[in-house]
């Protein structure tokens, strides 16, 4: 019986960037934040918007919008290089001494896959989120959401080029967002 | 500093430049604050922009609960208490929208602000069961949704008070009005014309609202705090700017910094009124050269800037008023800055003697273009709030101050304010005001002195006149 050659591309494609979004976690739970910059395009969006409790049927009220409104993140490569350069500073109170991190990405799924999955260049991907993050004696925070990545293969290598997040929180229960989603 | 206190004052000592610890963890002290400061005082509610049509209405906070602001159908702005007067629940949960009759969901009782329908704002105008069960004797005003005593609308700003003997929003503010007037004008040197940028940044952290509170009172000495986001370099003018957009290089002569108190509680870190371009002839807006944000585009930012600068210099020159400059408080719980970067504001909303929950909003001039609105809001972003690169550092700081100081040993030992205690001045050209060059620590002395008279007056004529800081 002959397997259907588009479930094999899609299941080597998933598998493939599972373990990318494995990989990228290892890097940002191990603070190996100079390399994980290095997996984002040049032209990087990185994008969390506002969450809000709004009316049944008004679902376009949930999100702060992207180009108009506030946002707890709404980054580009170069802000988000700030953001690693100031915690390499090893001053930055807020995240010194450091967090102890650990990303749970799951849920897992290729939306779309462009122009083929047998040849992807560009790939949607959508997944969930847990972060635990642990600072000093007793400071815990978990946070869940959603993500919406675009990726995207430069020379063979897969690399973020939009991430959108989505985390499913109204007013921040946590302190300080000083790492990353 | 006294284990155990008869007054408020009792913890605060001027003349020493101390302050005891209790007044940051003390849980008895904090139910104090929430009657005899957030029942009584002015707190910011919101921003007209965020109402801007009939029947809009926005969630806010005064003290540690829950108001709506809303405007009615005739285009008034009221803010009520959100709570049913049946038996509690919230009537609003969503966190902005449009409704011209508020319902509860519990037992269905309603309520308007419409001046067609009510006479009071917040009135009810449906109560099941109101002919047979209440024989139509149910005062509908007397249970109506409890509104603030008194309501202001300052240049966009709604300002309001549940004490129907609180003095004027005017008197309350005093000359504190003038750098209010720095925050809420356009910096082209006409009246008004701001408006908030949409979304609040929302959150809470582990702290005493008095931290942030004399944070933005002025304490130009914590800005080693902020040593990593200067290296960083996150200023809206690119690389090798300054973060908060202060050009390095200032052409032209400032002013002396300082810091100034009033006897109101309200403090800036800033400098008394002078008369623009004479003395003291410079620009405080950033040379925008490299772009940074995701959006930027300085070549426009820039040649908006530096058409802005030239209007205000037309508009304002020789006018007394101050720079364009510093951050300010207006007690107990308003800070903002009203310096060109970032153009915010922040309300410290007391949840309990060690949690707070910040609200934050941006200021943008309502006619700049998109590109101006763009570069602000992602400068904003980069530098206030739980992911501003700046406020994290200041929010670790009051975190384990806090902790720090709950302890039975750690509360036997006051806060030092010390710094320049001997060196404060009358400000010149402002009524009721200190002055004293930076860094010193005389704004928090004075927001001690006030948080005393608040928590020991049982009356307005006990608190106004407020008492001076210094004995001259």
């Amino acid at each position: 019986m002959a397997i259907d050659q588009t479930r094999i591309e899609k299941l080597i494609l998933e598998r493939e960037l599972e373990n990318f979004l494995y990989a990228e976690a290892d890097l940002l739970d191990n603070r190996r934040y100079e390399e994980w910059l290095d997996l984002l395009t040049e032209d990087l969006r990185y994008w969390m918007p506002l969450r809000r409790n709004y009316k049944f049927g008004q679902e376009w009220q949930e999100n702060s919008r992207e180009l108009e409104d506030l946002a707890w993140f709404d980054e580009n490569k170069t802000t988000l290089i700030l953001r690693v350069k100031q915690i390499m500073t090893g001053i930055h109170w807020a995240e010194e001494p450091p967090s102890r991190i650990s990303h749970f990405v799951t849920n897992i799924r290729v939306i779309e896959a462009n122009p083929s999955l047998a040849e992807p260049f560009e790939v949607k991907l959508s997944s969930r989120f847990l972060i635990y993050r642990n600072r000093l004696q007793d400071e815990t925070d978990i946070l869940a959401g959603k993500r919406e990545d675009v990726l995207r293969n430069e020379n063979g290598q897969w690399k973020i080029a939009r991430r959108n997040i989505f985390l499913d929180q109204n007013v921040l229960l946590t302190k300080s967002l000083t790492f990353f989603f | 500093m006294p284990a155990n206190w008869n007054s408020a004052a009792q913890l605060v000592d001027l003349d020493k430049g101390t302050v005891s610890r209790e007044v940051y963890v003390n849980e008895d002290l904090f139910a104090q604050e929430l009657e005899k400061i957030f029942a009584r005082a002015w707190l910011f509610v919101g921003h007209e922009s965020q109402v801007p049509n009939p029947n809009d209405y926005a969630l806010s906070m005064m003290g540690s609960e829950s108001v709506i602001l809303t405007r009615d159908k005739q285009g008034q702005i009221h803010v009520l208490l959100n709570s049913c007067r049946h038996r509690g629940m919230k009537v609003v949960r969503y966190d902005a929208g449009n409704c011209p009759i508020f319902s509860c969901p519990y037992h269905g009782w309603s309520f308007s602000c419409d001046g067609n329908l009510v006479e009071v704002p917040g009135q009810l105008v449906g109560v099941p069961h109101y002919k047979d069960g209440y024989r139509e004797k149910l005062d509908k005003i007397e249970w109506g949704l409890v509104n603030v005593a008194k309501l202001v609308n300052y240049k966009g700003a709604i300002f309001a008070t549940w004490d129907p003997t609180a003095p004027s929003f005017e008197d309350y503010l005093g000359d504190m009005r003038m750098y209010l007037d720095i925050l809420l004008d356009s910096w082209d040197g006409r009246e008004g014309g701001t408006e908030v940028i949409g979304g609040i940044i929302r959150w809470r952290f582990p702290a005493n609202w008095k931290f942030p509170a004399e944070n933005f009172g002025g304490d130009s000495l914590h800005l080693i705090s902020h040593r990593s986001v200067e290296i960083a370099g996150i200023g809206p003018g690119g690389a090798g700017q300054q973060r908060n957009g202060l050009p390095r290089k200032i052409e032209g002569r400032r002013p002396p910094r300082g810091h100034i108190s009033f006897d109101l509680g309200h403090s800036v870190s800033g400098v008394p009124p002078f008369p623009q371009y004479e003395e003291y002839d410079y620009d405080p807006f950033p040379a925008f050269e490299s772009p940074l944000g995701p959006l930027d585009q300085p070549k426009i930012v820039g040649e908006y800037f530096k058409h802005l600068a030239e209007e205000r210099r037309r508009r304002l020159k020789g006018k007394v008023m101050p720079a364009l400059d510093g951050v300010g408080l207006i007690f107990p719980n308003f800070t903002c800055h009203p310096q060109g970067f970032p153009r915010d504001l922040c309300v410290w909303h007391p949840l309990s003697a060690r949690l707070t929950e910040g609200w934050r909003l941006l200021l943008v001039e309502r006619d700049a273009p998109k590109e101006v609105k763009d570069l602000l809001r992602h400068h904003y972003i980069r530098y206030s709030g739980p992911a501003g690169m700046t406020e994290q550092d200041d929010m670790e700081n009051w975190n384990y101050a806090t902790e720090a100081s709950l302890g039975t040993i750690a509360r036997r030992y006051p806060y030092n304010n010390q710094l320049r205690i001997g060196e404060v001045v009358p400000a010149s050209g402002l009524q009721g005001a200190w002055w004293a060059a930076s860094p010193n620590e005389h704004t928090q002395r004075s927001l001690y002195k006030r948080w005393g008279e608040f928590l020991d007056s049982d009356s307005w004529e006990q608190m106004m006149p407020p008492k001076p800081l210094l004995k001259l």
